[in-house]
Formats: structure tokens, C-alpha cells, sequence
């Protein structure tokens, strides 16, 4: 395996710099407590002022009387270290964020996908340079060697574990970031470099400076295998657009829906999931948020239809007050099964498949507007079919009975014909005393003046006020 | 030489036909079922990727019947049905023992005003082997997009409306009308609509 590593120095200074309409102004990151304030990171405007990381923000303002001051989140460095894992994922399928200011990713099984060694580097730095953030990039047979190559020289490749060792052999001990304070320890007990603290006795460098000195040079060197923590992209979808403005109208929300909904489906196609369930939220200043709920059938990721379908329901939803914000919530990414299609599929190309005319019909006419029927084995004729409104459903097979008419009527509603001729019945019906609704009653065959054949019942036993059920149609 | 060329092509196209004579080779419809019904229409059976419209006096006088061969053998060979806003409840027992797949029989609700633009839709999507609907307010030019959507869709479709629509010009390919005892047919395209009645009871 060929590890990458990407060092980030500045990710927390970048991280603010990027959203800046101008970078350039001197700019510093302001941490610690409040009585003893202090420079975290400065830009390079401000270091050219003379400020430095670790001043006290009183001799920074002696030095610089004006330079913007952001303060400094610690968490924010653990989320943009997050953020560019999930950028790295594109990249390779082993991607870890375990130590904090840099990414180290897996290249060489992305190489038949991406192109050798020096097509994947420019990739990378042209994309960072497009995140906005400052990068060092080394690539070496194990994440640790590359992790401490990126910080000797930016851009140095070695794929040749020998080639690796002598490089490593001549890194002095403190830059190659071993754990705790030994590299200080070794530096002031005359150790210069890796080279000369490898040819030292195991018993007693491990009894001196504690049990992960020497584990760490076995994974450095490739000796040990190295287990790191993976990035796994996470299962929810939790995106937020913050309008420079209050929106009052429908067709305002379009475009930062559709760059909601592009992210999301960027994030299903990196996932290789769909999406069922999402919540389109409109927040709005001093008012509860606006939710627009869109509910699908089964898991979808193409951008078009879900935005279709999600503009059919923003549209029928009133805003009560004026947007400041949009936010798109997604809690379950379950996984996306492509609907096969058939290579000799004797339908026109241009074919869209049922379930995404379903979700566009459902769309527009409501959730329940779109089902399908199934018997059950209840004998009352109300009872005796039940609607499914998912995909999954086993339809079984109606018990053997008596010819039942096609159309059924919602409720029976008297059926008033003085021409009526009895073609079939009675068919006695008694059932249903389990669960309060009995029902007695003889069902005929009719046909009407009309001609059209009907299905009615009348009370057990009575050959008048009739009911009609349905129609044979 | 000329006029006549173009007289062959006309009826070729079935454009021009003569009164009285069949064409010959038509028979690319979608079986009814109902062989009398077939022999009775130009083109041998239901016209496809065109809309159909059956003009009743009531609900329930046999227009499911009539249509039921068809669609349970398209639902047979797997393809999708859709009712767009159905005047009851289709029974499914019944609709199961007349043959048809009900894994693939959808039924879509929509009001009147609903109900065309989602007929046009299932029509128009390809999705659909057949689609019945019953579209309330429907005039000549809703109708036309209708029959327009069957044919880009490639689609059957039936609107069931009320007879008293038969006087009103129709775009729709074939019009059956049920005339108390039987289907007659008031316009079928390719042919001249036969004198003759079809009574599904009779045959």
C-alpha cells in the first residue's frame, strides 16, 4: 500500500480566511482565557506586522493597532479536518482523520481509477487550493513515514520501502513527530536522527521513554502493521443555507433548494445510498421553522426527480413569514437499489419508470393519493379488500365466492328503481359478530331500468329496501 | 401519374379510405378479447398508442367487462396499469377473479381538476401498458392532449365518460358508444365505423 498524507498547518486559520470576501487583511485567531488573551494563528499580512502565534493580544495590538480578530473554536478544527476527510473519500476508499492537522489516505489502489502518482498530487493540491487551504503533500509505503515526509519536504514521493528507510534514517529526532516529548528527550541526550536512535538498545529505549516509542518506529518503518481509524462518511445529511435576505416567495427558494438538493445527492453518490425520508426546514427570524416533509416511496438519488418533487411540495406549502434560512435534513441514508432495467426493453427510451411517476402523481395530489388493492378473507364485502400503499406487500389470493361485482360502492346508499329484476340471489351473509359490526343481510343480483347490473342486499329475510352495494360493470 | 401516387398514399396511411371496403392490412390493434368486437374494428382490436373513449349512459353497464381481457393480459405480461380517479371502489376480490395481476394495478385518486393532468401524466410517462381513466371535466382540447400523451407514451388509454358527450367532436381514435343493448361504434380511425352493434352478452 502507497500512503498519502496531507498536512494541514494552518486549518483552523484557513478555515475562517475561506468564507472572507478579503483574506489578505491582517487577520488573527484569538484563543485562551479572558484575562490572558493570546494569538493562536495570524495570517500573512499580520505576520509580516510582526505578529506571531503565542503573543499576547496586548503587544499583538501594540505592534498592529488594527487587524480583525476571530476567535478561535477548537471544535471547528476537529469539524474542517472532518470536512476534508470527506473530500478525501472521493479519492480512495481509506481515508483516516486520526491525527489531528492532516488526513492520510490510501493512493495506490486509486491509481488504475486516477492515473499514476503525480496525476492524483496535482489533483489533490488544485482541489485544496480551490477549498482554500494551505497543504503539504508526501507520499510513502506507510501513513507514518508519510505523515512525517510531508513535514521534511512538500511533495516528496517515495513508493520504494528501501528508498524510504534511508530517508527516514537521516530525519532528525524531533521532526519525526514520535509520541509524548521524546523527540525534545532524544535531541538533548545527543541523538540527532532516526538512523542513530534505531541502532540503540530495544530493552533500555523502551524502559526510558515508555512502551509507544518503540511500536511507533516499527509502524514507521513498515515493520509493525498500522491499524488506523477509518473515516466512515456518516448516515445523516444535515445541511444548512443562510439567505442573505428574507424571502417571502416560493420561486426565491428554488435555487438554494437545488443546491441543497445537488448536495445531497452528491453526498448519496459518495454514500452509495438514496434517500426515503427528508425534511426541507424554513427558518424564519422569531417564528417557529417551517417544515416541509417529503416522503418517498423507496430510496432515490437523482437530482432531477427529487427536486421535482420537492419543489411540488414547497409549492404547496404556505410561508407564514419571511425565510432567512433553509436547512435540509436528511436522518436515514438507507441503501440505493437501482431499478434494473431490461437490455432489450421494448419500451421508447424516453420512459419514465413507475416508482418516479408515482412519487411525482404523490407529489401533487398527496401522500395517499397513489395505491394499490389486495383482498383479504373476510367475508363482508367492506372488508373483504385492503389498500397498500408501500412496495413490499405479498397479495394473496381472494377465497372462492360468489360472483362479486367489480365496482364497490364506498357506502351502500338505497337503491330506489321500480323496474328492478332480480337475475341471481339471495346470498345470505352473516358475519362479523367477533367485532361489533355484524352484518345479516341477502345480496342480489339486480339489473335496473337502465340495464346496468347491480349488486344489493336487503335485511335477512325481506325482499324490499334495497341497499345498493355495487355495480357488475 | 402524379395524383395518383398521391391517391395510394393516402390510402396507405389510411388517411382516405373507400366507403364500403375494408382496408386490408390493418391488423396491428391490441386484441380486445371480444373477437365479434375485433371483427368489427378496422384495425382488429384496440388502436395503440392512441386514446379510446367509451361514452356511457351509467356506471356499471359492462364497460369494466368489456375492457377486462385486455387489461388482465397486459397485466399478465408484467406491464403496469394505472385508474385514475375511479367513480368507486374497485373490488379486489373481483378485479383478482377476473384475471387481473393486482401487484400491478395502481389506482390514483385525484380530483376533477387532478385527475386530467395525472391521466396525461401516467399516459404520456411510458410507464403505463394500459390506463383507464374517467376524466369529469374533460373538453376537446384536454382530450387531445390526452391522445397526444398515448401516443408519445406509447400507451392505451380509455377515458370512460358520460354518453352525452357523444355529440361533441372527439380527437380520440376510437369512440364506442353504449346504446342500451350494445357497443356501437361512433368513430374508429382507419375505416368507416360499422353499422353493426356489439352485445360481449350475444357472442
Amino acid at each position: 500500500m502507497l500512503w498519502a498524507c496531507i498536512v494541514l498547518p494552518q486549518l483552523a486559520l484557513d478555515a475562517v480566511l475561506r468564507r472572507l470576501p478579503d483574506p489578505a487583511a491582517p487577520l488573527a485567531l484569538v484563543g485562551g482565557s479572558a484575562q490572558l488573551r493570546t494569538l493562536h494563528a495570524v495570517n500573512a499580512s499580520a505576520a509580516q506586522a510582526g505578529l506571531k502565534p503565542g503573543m499576547r493580544l496586548t503587544a499583538a495590538l501594540a505592534l498592529l493597532p488594527e487587524f480583525a480578530m476571530v476567535e478561535h473554536d477548537a471544535s471547528a478544527e476537529a469539524r474542517w479536518q472532518q470536512f476534508l476527510a470527506a473530500w478525501a473519500y472521493r479519492h480512495s476508499s481509506l481515508v483516516s482523520a486520526q491525527w489531528p492537522g492532516c488526513i492520510v489516505l490510501e493512493v495506490r489502489a486509486s491509481f488504475r481509477l486516477l492515473g499514476p502518482w503525480p496525476r492524483i498530487e496535482a489533483r489533490l493540491r488544485e482541489e485544496l487550493a480551490t477549498l482554500g487551504f494551505a497543504h503539504r503533500i508526501a507520499m510513502a509505503p506507510t501513513p507514518r513515514a508519510a505523515r512525517v515526509l510531508a513535514g521534511m519536504q512538500d511533495g516528496l514521493a517515495v513508493s520504494n520501502p528501501a528508498a524510504m528507510h534511508a530517508l527516514l534514517d537521516r530525519v532528525p529526532v524531533r521532526r519525526a513527530v514520535l509520541p509524548g516529548d521524546a523527540g525534545e528527550r532524544l535531541q538533548r541526550m545527543g541523538i540527532r536522527d532516526l538512523r542513530t536512535l534505531r541502532d540503540l538498545p530495544r530493552d533500555s529505549l523502551r524502559r526510558r521513554f515508555g512502551p509507544e516509542l518503540l511500536p511507533h518506529l516499527d509502524r514507521l518503518y513498515g515493520h509493525a502493521d498500522d491499524a488506523l481509524a477509518y473515516y466512515a462518511p456518516p448516515d445523516r445529511f444535515d445541511e444548512r443555507v443562510e439567505l442573505g435576505f428574507e424571502v417571502e416567495s416560493h420561486t426565491a427558494l428554488l435555487f438554494p433548494l437545488r443546491r441543497l438538493i445537488g448536495d445531497l445527492c452528491t453526498a448519496l453518490s459518495i454514500r452509495d445510498g438514496g434517500v426515503q425520508r427528508f425534511v426541507l426546514r424554513l427558518e424564519h427570524e422569531g417564528h417557529a421553522p417551517t417544515d416541509v416533509e417529503v416522503g418517498l416511496l423507496a430510496a432515490e438519488r437523482e437530482p432531477v426527480m427529487l427536486f421535482e418533487v420537492t419543489r411540488n411540495r414547497l409549492e404547496r406549502t404556505s410561508i407564514p413569514k419571511p425565510v432567512v434560512a433553509v436547512r435540509l435534513l436528511a436522518r436515514e441514508l438507507p441503501a440505493f437499489v437501482p431499478a434494473s432495467r431490461d437490455l432489450f426493453d421494448v419500451r421508447a427510451q424516453q420512459t419514465l419508470p413507475w416508482p418516479q411517476l408515482r412519487e411525482r402523481l404523490r407529489a401533487r395530489l398527496g401522500d395517499d393519493a397513489v395505491h394499490r388493492i389486495a383482498p383479504t378473507g373476510d367475508p363482508r364485502p367492506e372488508r373483504a379488500w385492503r389498500r397498500i400503499d408501500g412496495d413490499d406487500a405479498r397479495i394473496g389470493n381472494a377465497p372462492s365466492r360468489p360472483p362479486r361485482p367489480l365496482w364497490l360502492l364506498p357506502k351502500p346508499v338505497p337503491l330506489r328503481d321500480s323496474r328492478l329484476r332480480i337475475l341471481s340471489g339471495p346470498e345470505r351473509l352473516e358475519s362479523g359478530w367477533w367485532d361489533g359490526e355484524d352484518a345479516r343481510r341477502d345480496y342480489y343480483v339486480l339489473e335496473t331500468a337502465q340495464g346496468q347490473r347491480a349488486w344489493a342486499y336487503t335485511p335477512a329475510g325481506e325482499r324490499d329496501g334495497w341497499m345498493l352495494h355495487g355495480w357488475f360493470a | 401519374m402524379q395524383a395518383v401516387a398521391t391517391l395510394d398514399s393516402m390510402l396507405a396511411a389510411q388517411t382516405l379510405w373507400h366507403a364500403g371496403r375494408h382496408p386490408a392490412a390493418a391488423s396491428d390493434g391490441e386484441p380486445t378479447g371480444h373477437a365479434a368486437l375485433d371483427d368489427l374494428l378496422p384495425q382488429r382490436g384496440w388502436p395503440r398508442r392512441a386514446l379510446t373513449e367509451l361514452l356511457l349512459p351509467a356506471d356499471g353497464v359492462g364497460e369494466l367487462a368489456l375492457l377486462m381481457p385486455t387489461l388482465a393480459r397486459l397485466s399478465r405480461e408484467g406491464g403496469t396499469l394505472a385508474l385514475i380517479a375511479p367513480p368507486y371502489l374497485p373490488y379486489a376480490p373481483a378485479w383478482q377473479v377476473a384475471g387481473i395481476d393486482l401487484g400491478v394495478l395502481h389506482i390514483v385518486e385525484a380530483s376533477p381538476r387532478d385527475a386530467l393532468w395525472a391521466f396525461e401524466q401516467c399516459l404520456r410517462s411510458g410507464a403505463c401498458a394500459a390506463v383507464v381513466g374517467w376524466p369529469r371535466q374533460a373538453d376537446a382540447q384536454a382530450l387531445r392532449r390526452l391522445q397526444v400523451a398515448a401516443d408519445s407514451g406509447d400507451c392505451l388509454g380509455f377515458a370512460l365518460r358520460n354518453r352525452k358527450h357523444a355529440a361533441n367532436p372527439s380527437p380520440a381514435a376510437l369512440r364506442l358508444e353504449h346504446d342500451g343493448d350494445g357497443w356501437r361504434v361512433r368513430k374508429c380511425r382507419g375505416g368507416p365505423p360499422p353499422a353493426r352493434a356489439f352485445a360481449p352478452g350475444l357472442h
